[in-house]
Parts: structure tokens; C-alpha cells; sequence
């Protein structure tokens, strides 16, 4: 079975490699990094704009294939994404901000997933009862509504909340207060704070997809067979449904996880805009208004990779909860 | 499927004039109260958004005796501080968020139709290439992709926004649709057409896309909402319509700055948005359930 | 409590179940019967009889929706209004019960062995783990799966169906339950395995002297296993008997047609069947009649004045609800008159002449499939021969019945002519033409020559086309035009026995019987000449079967129809097929006329397959050679040497080491035995079986 995993990892990476050419591509299509050069007072001549366009690779008269290549064999060699059009590496910018965007993604994902299940499975369990019906409407809503709407929201709620208790008790913009002094503890709390509104925000979006989707994967179960032979054989019906029915109704969350991941990037990337976070969304948003290309690709990397782990995290999730999988 | 299930489903069956077939499929759907809420709530909307014009202040005027003012009698959403009626411009993005949305909606899930029932059928070679492209297109978000490609939606008419968005949402749904039709294509009764000689394209149209036409209809409804909320999203952050051409999104980017202090500029747009595709999530669901009670979670 | 000697284990007192809905459903209707300790109870009925919701009722397993009133007292205790928990503790530890699809009634991520052992502890909280496991190979080993420590660990997907259900009766059985209610075990078995398995469970009985109650609608499967049976209809039993006396003198109308309606492999084999006209009725109303009256052809008009009680017959232990039972009984209203045989069509009316020559001939043909295992990853291991060098033809005029149990390769043969696209190795001829060699032209006019019917009328047909649509589709491949086509529509229907007005509705407003017939109408609205058929009378119930049986023996002879046959129900194969082809993973062993095959088969599998098949005849159940095949099937993937039917051959396990020698060297081929074609060695030592067996 291993040998499949790393069948699949291999095709995970041969689909990550050309969606982030492709990525690369696109960038090069549509931004002009000379853009910035030109309407300058006093204006750059074409062979200094040339040469600073190499610098970086992103010279549009060198076909864009042969700028790819290099682009590759740049990382490949020397562990390099290129250079932004700010002059810093661009790899040594994305780590920086991708601790900012992953301790989001995996705080909402994580806390997304474990709720919405248990509020799935309980709301299918008593389906059509008040905690259904009400988590099934408050669901719908939520799913209707944009993530930067609700982070908009609670940011109203949070300031009328500070108001009302005449001190700033959550503060929200960007990831800490800048300047704050303290121990690490004050610091860690600070972050914490700011950690609040904005993991709500992607936790309460991912809950109502999960919760949705487990809540028909439950009900799929609730009518099998195998739950009837669990209490033939003694299980009270609350028993048999835990023991046998969740069990069996997870295995389609792992696909679902890994379909889904790349709208809870986007959820997190705009969460982390809304909120001022210097994360992998405002990088990619800046690099489309400095005309960036490096940056942009890099960003496509950066994403492609997320996808790769997450797909490879669901087939392993998959095959360790279905054993009709395993070969 | 369970002895007992068989068993009361027969007797259902009997009993019953029709389970979900053709004619009952609208009935079914309309005999729960939160389908004509859902169509109710859209066929308002809609009405609302180019009649409700008519009747209201020009978006563009300004007011200068109403600046960052409250909703009031005569400024219903507000005013923003330039002067200008929310509720006017309200009215406008809804309707370039309403054309966008039952546009590329629609356009959306017309591509999946034809893109997965033609893998789900001939399958082979073509099969294989179509879920390979699929995977592909899921690997990237749709909206970094779009992103990417306002520098060009910017020169271009908002149409090219809507094109952009239908190019992105229709990949999961062509998934679902190729899962049906491939278990269509076991099915006796295609088979049986096959026997008797019918062409794969009459077999494609006479057998297959009825048949998967209510997954299609869902599709379409839920679309419009989603198309919604992705154009919303991208014309937030302003990559989607450009001035001088307002949507909801671009109203509530506008109105986010002082969402704190002023929120009649930052909710009522949203509450107008939300409702809008809150109805057709309703509507949507309620016709799933109706075509098929189960709601069957994979069926890929 | 009372005296344990006499009173029965179970007793149903007055049982009613309504379902509640829109409208409220009456699934069992008054329902009395016992169980005395370790008697078997059959309960026979139809679909919509009520049969398996009163077994679920017994087992305190009916959904929410249902409403419960009346009493079951399992030994004198009072099981109606339990609580759930109480009743857990009863189910699986007195009470067990045996569902009817083993792969979708076990759980698929846990072991075999961790069902068992879950079993085991529910009901004795102080078994040690070692203790259970113990007792979990103990019971396989009863049950008889091999390979025990290998299978403890074995999920339920690995398992095939025969195994499966052998594990759910080791589950049921594991705390030595006083009562075992099975519920259709063996429907979703090949009739082999289904000897296997009704063996493992007299064998359970046995061993922890259960009661059991067996559910079913096989008539067969009762004479054979059950001390008494009940008969249920519309919700309610309508006769009751020990078993002998129910199927030598039924006295309620509604067995009687039941007997007489089914194939039967010990009568004669020309004998017309008797239809049963109509269906069951709604149980949405109560009925107020006898519910059998509508169809019923001794009915007078007492019969719908009230639902008749279910009474002694005289003074016997026989029961039935019927008000002229005595008159049955008494042979004062002679069976053979309420439900007399139909007459032959008489041969003037048989019109067509026939062509002379083969319909289908079909040579050394060959099909083999790539084979993936993994749902989610594939990767090809193997090779699956599922056809693997057969030759038969199919006189014109004559049926061919192609039978063989799940996995022999008879309906992708069928696919495989139906393509008209020649096969992968060998040859298919129809209608004289190599189908290899025609042009895309030729295909489309042979599409006239040959049609098919399917199993399932439910999916055969599009739900979404009216009836109408649904029988001409044929014609609009031959561009016929829409007036002609629309007659010819409205004549079909009348041919198979359907109004002429129904072509306007659509199909789920239709019986399981009145659609297959459809099916049928379709396949001949372009007038062919040879007509495929492929299970089509499975998935109908028994006394609907022998309508649609009859139809296709009246349409043969009328328009001089030539059949394929494929079947795996051998009592319906031996009333219409004239010859007989019996196919083992993808061979054929033996090939003859019907009269030929089954009164004297002479391949060890043909008289395998033969002896498994139930008798409706107690009698003759019981005085029965009985040969059991062991094991399962063997993975149609694995090329052997030899005889590929060697490893389960109960003849070859009689020959002496050189005669066993050539079996495991040297495959096979047919040749000529008394008559007819058979793949064995050592067929003439046939009689060998019989006389191993009966010592």
C-alpha cells in the first residue's frame, strides 16, 4: 500500500509542478513588471529598464518558456525563487509571512473540521429536531454570506463590545500591537488576542461546509444495514450509531477535505487581508499591483505545495479509515 | 439497499402514484414551504432591483445637506459621505450582481453538463484527460487565479469577469455529473438503447441528460448564488468590476473603511446580498431534496 | 415463569405494525403464530406481505415511524413497549437475527472477528479479550470457514458471499441464542451456496437447540428445512400447517395458486403453469373483504363481506383464512378446478413457420477482462477469463437455456452476441451472418433480427419516457414513421396482454410484472427473429413469474421465435428451455437437451447444481441425494491446470490417484457422453456420486 501512497504522491507532484508553471505563466501574461519604469520623470532608458528587468528574470523579450525553465532550474540549484520587484528574495519573504497564513489555515482547519463533524453527525443523528433545524439554518446562512462580510461584522461587534466595556479588550488588526512591550507571556497573550476574530471568522466558514457535508454522509449511514446488525446483536441504538455509523461516515470527509482545502486557502487569504495580516493573501494581492511576477509565482508555489500535503494528508486519512482501499 | 427498506418502499411505492419521477419532481419540491420562500425571496429581489429604481433617488447625486448620514425617511439606507443614497446604490449593485450571477451561474453548470456527460460516457482516453484537466483547475484557488487576471478583466467589459468566473466554478460539478452518468451508462435501460442500436449522441440526449437534468437544475440554482459570492468576493478587494461599473462587492468595499462608525454603509448592502443568496440556497436545496431524499454525500 | 417444556418460545399475539406517513401504511395486519422451543417456523409471503416487518418487529428493529400494537412474548416475557435498552440486552443474546445481504448488513471497517467478539462481550462484560477471540475461531470453525486465525483478521469486502454469511451465522450465534429469526438468508446467494449456507444453519440449530424462524418467499427453501410453515398475504397469515400438510393439501386459495404457479424440477416438464392474475393489494385502507378475493377465482360474494379469521381447518392443526377452506379441504371444491391448467396453444395456432438452420451458433468463443482491485487505487492485477472457449448454437424455433451461478460468464456470452461486433477470440454467428464481419450497415439492419430482454424492469426501462416512447425506440432506429410506429405500439401492447390505452403512461405507474412485459412488447415491436433473454423473470415474484413465462411460450410458438435463455433459476430453465447449456467459470460442461441434462446429468457440477436446487415438496426433499459442493468459487482470475473445476469436485475426491491424476493434468474439452456434450474425464463413473451419498 505504500507503494500506492507514493504513486499518488508522485502524481500530487507532477500536478503541483504544472499548476505552478501554469501559475508562472499566467503572471507573466498578464502583469507588466516594466510598467513600473515607464512615466518616470526623468525617464529610465530601455537598457537600464533591461537590465533590471534580467535581474529579476522577468524580461518579457526573453521567451517566456526559457524564463520558466530558468525559473525552475534557479530553485532547483540554488534554493531560489528569484528576486521581487521590491529587490528582496523572494523566498526568504515568503517564509516570513507563511508562518502568519499557515497558523491560521491549520488553527481554522483543524477546529473547522473536529466541530462541523460533531455538529453534523448530531444534527443528522436528531435530524429534523431543534438543534438540526437551527444549525441547518444558521449553516445556510453562513454559507451565504462572504468571509470578509462576516469578518466586517465581527469587527463591529468586537468595537461595540470594547465600547461598551469602556477598554479595548480585543484588538484585531493585523497579527499583535505593534511597539507592545512585556515578557513573552504579555506578548503571547497580545497574539492571542489578535488571534480571536480571525479564527472565528475561518472557523465558523469551515464548520458550516463541514457540518453540511457530514451531516449527509451521516444520514447516508443512519439507514445501513450494518447499523441494524450492530444492535441485532445487542447495541442500544445511540451505541451502535457511535461505534459503527461515525466510524464509516468519516470516510467521505477525507475527499471532501482535500476537495475543499483550496476554498478554505481562499477563505483564510481573505480573512488575513480583512484583518491586515501580513500573510501569503497580501502577498500575492501586492504582487499583482507591483506588477511582480517572481512574487506571484512563488505565491502559485507556495499554494500548490499547501494542495499537494493536503491531498496527500487525505489519502492517507482515507486509507487508514477504509480498509476496502488498502491492496 | 436493507430488507426493510425494500420491503416499505414496495409498499410505499403502490401507494404512492410516483417516486421521483418527471411530473412530481416540481411537486414534491413545492411542497415544502422553504422552496417558495426561496423562489418568493429571488423573484422579489429581482423585481425589487429594477422596479425599486424607479421609485428611488438617483445613486449618483449627492446630497449636500445629507452628508454620513443615518438611514432616515428620506435616505432609507443612509447616506455616505459624499451624500449619496445607499439605498439608491444598493439597487444598482444588486443588479449588476444579480445579471452576474444568473449569468455565469448557469454558464457554469451548462460547461459541467456537457463536459462531464461526455467523460461519463465515452469514457477511455477522453475520461481520463477531462479528470486530469479538472484536477488541475481544483489544484489552484479560482481565486488567486482571478486575481492573477484582473490586470486584463481591468481593460475589458465586465462580461469578461463573468466568463472568468463561469471558467472556474464548474469543475467540481463535472465531477458529479461524470459519476452519474458513468452509472447511467451501466444502467439496463441504456444499455438496452444501445442493443436496439440508438446513436451514442441520441443515447447522450434522449437518456442521459434527462436523467441528470435535475442534478443540473440544482447545480444552476445553487450557481447563481455562488457566482454571487465569488464576484463579491474578488470586486472587494477590487479585483473584479472596476469603477465606474458598482456591484455589491464594490459598494461594500467602499463602505468597509467606516463599517465601525457608520455601519448603515457596510450592512445594509450585505444583508441585501446575504438574503439574495440565501434564497437561492434555499431554492437549491429544496429541489435536491426533492429529487433525491437521501442527499447522497459522494456521489462521486 | 412457566413450565419451559410447553411453553412456546416466542408467541405472536394479534401483531399489527402501521407505518405512519401520507398515508399511513398498514404493514401487518393481525398476525398470530408461536414457536415452540427448537421447532422451525417458515414464514412464506410475497413482497408487500408483511413478512419482514413482523420479523423486525420481533426484533424490536422498526424504525420510529412505525406504530406497534399487540403482543410478542418471548418466553412469557412481554416484548412490546420494551424500552431499547432492555431490549438490547435480549437481542443477540436470546434472540439473534440473520439478515439478508451479508455485505451490506456487516460493518465494512471493522474485522470479522471484531463483530464476533463485539457480540460476545455485549452480553458477558467480563470477557477477557483472549477468552473472545477464542470463542470467535471456535465459532468460524463451526460455521465452516477455513484459515481461521488468517479470516479472525479479515475485513467483510474479502470475503464472497457464501463466506459472509457464514460469519453473520457464527455472529448470531456466538451467545447461544433460544431464537434465531433469519430473514431471507439465502435470497442474494448462487443456489449452491445457498445449500451450503441453509446447512450451516440446521447445523446451528443443532448445536444450540434455537428455534428458528426462516423468512422467505422460496417455497422450495421451507419443504425442505422447516417443521411448519405459515403463509402470509397482505399483512396477515392466511394458512398455517405443518409442512407436509401445506404442500400436500393446501386448503386456502391463495397457496394453492402459489403451488401450482411455480416451476417445479419434479413435474412434468411440459406442464402449462398456472398464472396468478393481478397483484397485492394497497395497505394503505384496511380491506374489507378478503384481501385475496379480487384474485382469487373460487371468490363468491360471502368473500367480501369481511375478512375471513384464520380458523382450524377441521380437525387438524392446519389453519386457514378461508371462509370455503373446508370445501378444499373436504374435496368437495377440487384444486385443479380453482386454478386450472391453461391449455397449450393448440399447434394451428402456432402461424410462423420457422427458418431451418441455427439462430446463434457461436465457436470457441473467448472474452477476457483486465482486472483492478482498489477502489480509489487501481492498478491491474490480473486477468478475469470470463469466457473461456464455448461453442453452442440455438436452433431456430428452439430455446437454449444458458444457466450457470454468478461468476460463470453466461451474461457476458449474451453481451458479447448483443455487441454484433464478433468476439475476441472464436466466432459468433446469427442468423447465419459472421457478426465480425459486418459493415456498420449490416449491423444496424441485423438490430431487427435480434433483440433482448433484461432482468430488472425497474432499470431496463427509462423512467423518465412514456410507455409509448419506451416500445417504439426500437422502431426509430429503423426510421420508421411516427402514425406506423404509434400502431404498432398499441398492437404490442395487446399481445402481451396490456391495454392499449396504457402506451400514454409512464412506467412507475406500473407492477413489476406489467413492466417486464413491456420489456417484452419493446423487443418485439421490430419483429425479430431471435430474442435474447437474460434473468427475465428473476426479479419478478414467484406467482407473477408464471404469467410472464406463459406470454413468452405463447409469443414463441405464435411468431415462431427462436431463444437464448440465460437463467440461473433451473426449475424455470428446465419448463421452457428445450436445450440446455451448464456453464462453470466461463466453460460450458455440459451441453444436451433439456430432457437429456436434467433428468440424468452427467457432469459432477450439473448434478451439484441439481441437487441443490429446492423441491416444493417435503417429501421429496428429504429423500433427496443431496451432493454439496465445498468451498467457494474459485477467483476467476487464476489460470489452473487441469480441470478447473477440480477443487471442488465431489467425484473427484472418489477416484483413485491416477483417474485424480488426469483431472489435475489435462483440462477437459467436451465430448460426446449418452448423448450429449460433457467437460469431464471420468463422466461415465457419474453414478458413483449417488451411491457415495446414499450409503
Amino acid at each position: 500500500m505504500l507503494a500506492f501512497l507514493a504513486r499518488r504522491l508522485a502524481n500530487y507532484v507532477a500536478l503541483a509542478f504544472i499548476a505552478t508553471s501554469f501559475g508562472y505563466l499566467l503572471a507573466s501574461a498578464t502583469l507588466k513588471p516594466q510598467a513600473r519604469f515607464l512615466g518616470r520623470n526623468p525617464p529610465v532608458s530601455q537598457g537600464a529598464i533591461d537590465a533590471a528587468l534580467d535581474k529579476m528574470g522577468v524580461n518579457p523579450d526573453v521567451p517566456v518558456l526559457i524564463r520558466l525553465k530558468d525559473w525552475w532550474v534557479d530553485l532547483f540549484t540554488h534554493g531560489s525563487l528569484g528576486i521581487s520587484s521590491r529587490g528582496t528574495e523572494v523566498l526568504n519573504d515568503i517564509v516570513a509571512r507563511a508562518g502568519t497564513s499557515l497558523r491560521l489555515l491549520i488553527l481554522g482547519s483543524i477546529l473547522g473540521a473536529i466541530i462541523g463533524v460533531a455538529i453534523g453527525v448530531y444534527g443528522a443523528v436528531r435530524q429534523y429536531r431543534a438543534f438540526d433545524r437551527s444549525t441547518t439554518f444558521v449553516s445556510f446562512v453562513i454559507l451565504a454570506t462572504p468571509v470578509f462580510v462576516i469578518a466586517v461584522i465581527l469587527m463591529i461587534l468586537a468595537t461595540k463590545f470594547n465600547d461598551v466595556v469602556g477598554h479595548q479588550v480585543i484588538s484585531f488588526t493585523g497579527e499583535y500591537t505593534p511597539g507592545k512591550s512585556g515578557g513573552f507571556f504579555d506578548n503571547l497573550g497580545d497574539r492571542l488576542v489578535h488571534l480571536l476574530l480571525p479564527t472565528i471568522t475561518l472557523t465558523v466558514t469551515a464548520v458550516a461546509s463541514y457540518s453540511r457535508y457530514q451531516r449527509s454522509a451521516m444520514l447516508d449511514v443512519l439507514s445501513a444495514d450494518y447499523i441494524r446488525t450492530a444492535r441485532s446483536k445487542g447495541r442500544t441504538r445511540s451505541s451502535a450509531i457511535v461505534r459503527h455509523g461515525v466510524r464509516v461516515a468519516l470516510i467521505p470527509m477525507s475527499t471532501f477535505f482535500a476537495y475543499s482545502f483550496a476554498l478554505i486557502l481562499t477563505g483564510a487569504s481573505v480573512t488575513e487581508l480583512t484583518f491586515s495580516w501580513h500573510g501569503m493573501g497580501e502577498y500575492l494581492i501586492n504582487s499583482v499591483s507591483n506588477n511582480d511576477i517572481n512574487a506571484a509565482a512563488g505565491t502559485m508555489l507556495f499554494t500548490a505545495i499547501l494542495v499537494m500535503i493536503a491531498g496527500t494528508l487525505a489519502d492517507v486519512l482515507y486509507a487508514a479509515l477504509d480498509p476496502r482501499v488498502r491492496v | 439497499m436493507s430488507m426493510l427498506s425494500t420491503e416499505v418502499e414496495i409498499l410505499e411505492e403502490n401507494v404512492s402514484s410516483g417516486s421521483s419521477r418527471r411530473p412530481n419532481v416540481l411537486r414534491r419540491t413545492f411542497s415544502s414551504p422553504q422552496a417558495w420562500i426561496g423562489l418568493g425571496v429571488i423573484a422579489v429581489i429581482a423585481a425589487w432591483a429594477w422596479i425599486g429604481p424607479l421609485f428611488a433617488p438617483d445613486p449618483e447625486t449627492t446630497d449636500p445637506l445629507a452628508f454620513s448620514q443615518s438611514p432616515s425617511g428620506a435616505h432609507w439606507f443612509g447616506t455616505n459621505s459624499i451624500g449619496q443614497d445607499v439605498y439608491a446604490q444598493t439597487l444598482v449593485g444588486l443588479q449588476k450582481s444579480l445579471v452576474i450571477g444568473f449569468i455565469a451561474g448557469p454558464a457554469a453548470t451548462v460547461i459541467a453538463g456537457f463536459v462531464g456527460a461526455l467523460a461519463g460516457y465515452v469514457g477511455g482516453i477522453w475520461d481520463k484527460v477531462v479528470v486530469w484537466v479538472i484536477d488541475l483547475l481544483l489544484v489552484l484557488p479560482a481565486f488567486y487565479i482571478l486575481v492573477l487576471l484582473s490586470p486584463v478583466f481591468k481593460d475589458l467589459s465586465w462580461l469578461a469577469l463573468v466568463v472568468g468566473i463561469a471558467a472556474f466554478s464548474w469543475m467540481i460539478m463535472a465531477r458529479v455529473i461524470r459519476g452519474q452518468t458513468m452509472s447511467l451508462r451501466d444502467r439496463d435501460f441504456v444499455k438496452a438503447a444501445r442493443y436496439m442500436g440508438v446513436g451514442t449522441f441520441t443515447i447522450i440526449r434522449r437518456h442521459i441528460i434527462p436523467n441528470v437534468a435535475s442534478l443540473l437544475i440544482i447545480d444552476a440554482t445553487l450557481g447563481v448564488g455562488a457566482a454571487i459570492l465569488f464576484e463579491s468576493t474578488l470586486s472587494y478587494f477590487g479585483f473584479g468590476i472596476h469603477a465606474p461599473d458598482v456591484s455589491l462587492g464594490t459598494l461594500l468595499a467602499a463602505g468597509t473603511s467606516a463599517a465601525v462608525t457608520r455601519p448603515w454603509l457596510f450592512v445594509f448592502p450585505a444583508a441585501v446580498l446575504v438574503i439574495t443568496v440565501l434564497a437561492t440556497s434555499l431554492l437549491g436545496d429544496s429541489l435536491r431534496d426533492a429529487v433525491d431524499p437521501t442527499s447522497g454525500a459522494n456521489r462521486d | 415463569m412457566t413450565d419451559p417444556a410447553t411453553t412456546p418460545i416466542l408467541r405472536v399475539d394479534d401483531l399489527r405494525v402501521t407505518f405512519r406517513g401520507e398515508p399511513d401504511v398498514h404493514a401487518v395486519r393481525g398476525v398470530t403464530y408461536e414457536v415452540n422451543q427448537g421447532e422451525f417456523l417458515g414464514i412464506v409471503g410475497e413482497s408487500g406481505s408483511g413478512k419482514s416487518v413482523s420479523s423486525l418487529a420481533v426484533m424490536g428493529l422498526l424504525p420510529g415511524t412505525a406504530k406497534i400494537e399487540g403482543s410478542i412474548q418471548f418466553d412469557g416475557r412481554e416484548l412490546v413497549g420494551l424500552d431499547d435498552r432492555r431490549y438490547s440486552r435480549i437481542r443477540g443474546g436470546d434472540i439473534a437475527m440473520i439478515f439478508q445481504d451479508p455485505l451490506s448488513a456487516l460493518t465494512p471497517v471493522y474485522t470479522i472477528g471484531g463483530q464476533i467478539t463485539e457480540g460476545l462481550k455485549l452480553h458477558d462484560k467480563k470477557l477477557s479479550d483472549q477468552a473472545a477471540q477464542a470463542r470467535a475461531a471456535e465459532l468460524l470453525t463451526l460455521v465452516g470457514i477455513p484459515n481461521v486465525q488468517r479470516n479472525l483478521r479479515a475485513f467483510p469486502h474479502e470475503f464472497s458471499g457464501g463466506m459472509r454469511q457464514r460469519a453473520m451465522i457464527a455472529i448470531a450465534i456466538a451467545n447461544d441464542p433460544r431464537l434465531i429469526v433469519a430473514d431471507e438468508p439465502t435470497t442474494a446467494l448462487d443456489v449452491t451456496i445457498q445449500a451450503q449456507i441453509l446447512d450451516v444453519l440446521q447445523k446451528a440449530r443443532e448445536v444450540t437447540g434455537a428455534a428458528v424462524v426462516l423468512i422467505t418467499h422460496d417455497l422450495g427453501v421451507v419443504a425442505g428445512n422447516a417443521d411448519r410453515v405459515a403463509v402470509m398475504y397482505a399483512g396477515r397469515i392466511v394458512e398455517q400447517a405443518p409442512v407436509r400438510d401445506l404442500f400436500q393439501h393446501p386448503t386456502m386459495p391463495y397457496t394453492i395458486g402459489l403451488l401450482r404457479s411455480m416451476p417445479n424440477l419434479t413435474s412434468p416438464r411440459e406442464e402449462r403453469l398456472v398464472p396468478l392474475e393481478g397483484r397485492p393489494p394497497l395497505l394503505t385502507t384496511v380491506p374489507t373483504g378478503c384481501p385475496f378475493a379480487p384474485r382469487c377465482p373460487a371468490a363468491i360474494d360471502r368473500c367480501l363481506e369481511g375478512e375471513p379469521e384464520l380458523l382450524p381447518v377441521g380437525a387438524s392443526t392446519q389453519e386457514a383464512a378461508c371462509i370455503r377452506s373446508d370445501e378444499i379441504a373436504a374435496g368437495t371444491l377440487p384444486r385443479g378446478e380453482i386454478f386450472p391448467r391453461p391449455e397449450t396453444l393448440p399447434e394451428a395456432e402456432a402461424v410462423v413457420e420457422t427458418a431451418t438452420g441455427n439462430a446463434i451458433e457461436i465457436t470457441d468463443m473467448r472474452k477476457t477482462y483486465p482486472l483492478y482491485k482498489g477502489a480509489v487505487f487501481r492498478r491491474r492485477i490480473g486477468e478475469v477469463h470470463a469466457v473461456d472457449g464455448i461453442s453452442f448454437s440455438v436452433r431456430s424455433g428452439s430455446t437454449l437455456g444458458l444457466v450457470g451461478e454468478s461468476g460463470c460468464g453466461k451474461t457476458t456470452t449474451i453481451m458479447q452476441i448483443l455487441e454484433l461486433s464478433g468476439a475476441e477470440a472464436g466466432t459468433i454467428k446469427v442468423a447465419d451472418k459472421d457478426t465480425a464481419k459486418l459493415s456498420k450497415a449490416e449491423r444496424r439492419t441485423m438490430r431487427r433480427d435480434i433483440q433482448v430482454v433484461f432482468q430488472d424492469p425497474m432499470a431496463s426501462i427509462d423512467p423518465r419516457m412514456r410507455i409509448s416512447e419506451v416500445i417504439a425506440e426500437p422502431l426509430t432506429v429503423q426510421n420508421v414513421p411516427a402514425a406506423e410506429a404509434r400502431k404498432k405500439v398499441e398492437d404490442l401492447l395487446e399481445l402481451v396482454g396490456l391495454e392499449r390505452s396504457f402506451a400514454d403512461r409512464y412506467p412507475h405507474e406500473f407492477s413489476g410484472g406489467q413492466r417486464q412485459r413491456i420489456g417484452i412488447a419493446r423487443a418485439l415491436v421490430v419483429d425479430p427473429k431471435i430474442v435474447v433473454l437474460d434473468e427475465p423473470v428473476s426479479a419478478l415474484d414467484v406467482s407473477v413469474q408464471a404469467g410472464v413465462i406463459n406470454l413468452l411460450e405463447d409469443l414463441k410458438a405464435k411468431l415462431g421465435l427462436s431463444y437464448l435463455f440465460v437463467a440461473h433459476d433451473l426449475a424455470v430453465v428446465r419448463h421452457t428451455a428445450d436445450d440446455v447449456a451448464v456453464m462453470y467459470l466461463g466453460r460450458i460442461v455440459e451441453y444436451g437437451t433439456s430432457d437429456q441434462v436434467f433428468d440424468r446429468p452427467m457432469h459432477p457440477y450439473s448434478r451439484a447444481l441439481l441437487s441443490a436446487v429446492p423441491i416444493p415438496d417435503p417429501d421429496a426433499e428429504q429423500s433427496r441425494d443431496r451432493i454439496l459442493l465445498e468451498g467457494d468459487l474459485p477467483s476467476p482470475a487464476d489460470r489452473r491446470e487441469g480441470c478447473n473445476f477440480r477443487t471442488r469436485c465431489p467425484l473427484y475426491k472418489l477416484m483413485p490417484e491416477d483417474k485424480q491424476a488426469q483431472c489435475r493434468e489435462v483440462d477437459p474439452h467436451v465430448r460426446p457422453v449418452e448423448g450429449r456434450d460433457v467437460a469431464c474425464h471420468h463422466a461415465e463413473q457419474i453414478d458413483l456420486l449417488t451411491s457415495a451419498t446414499a450409503a
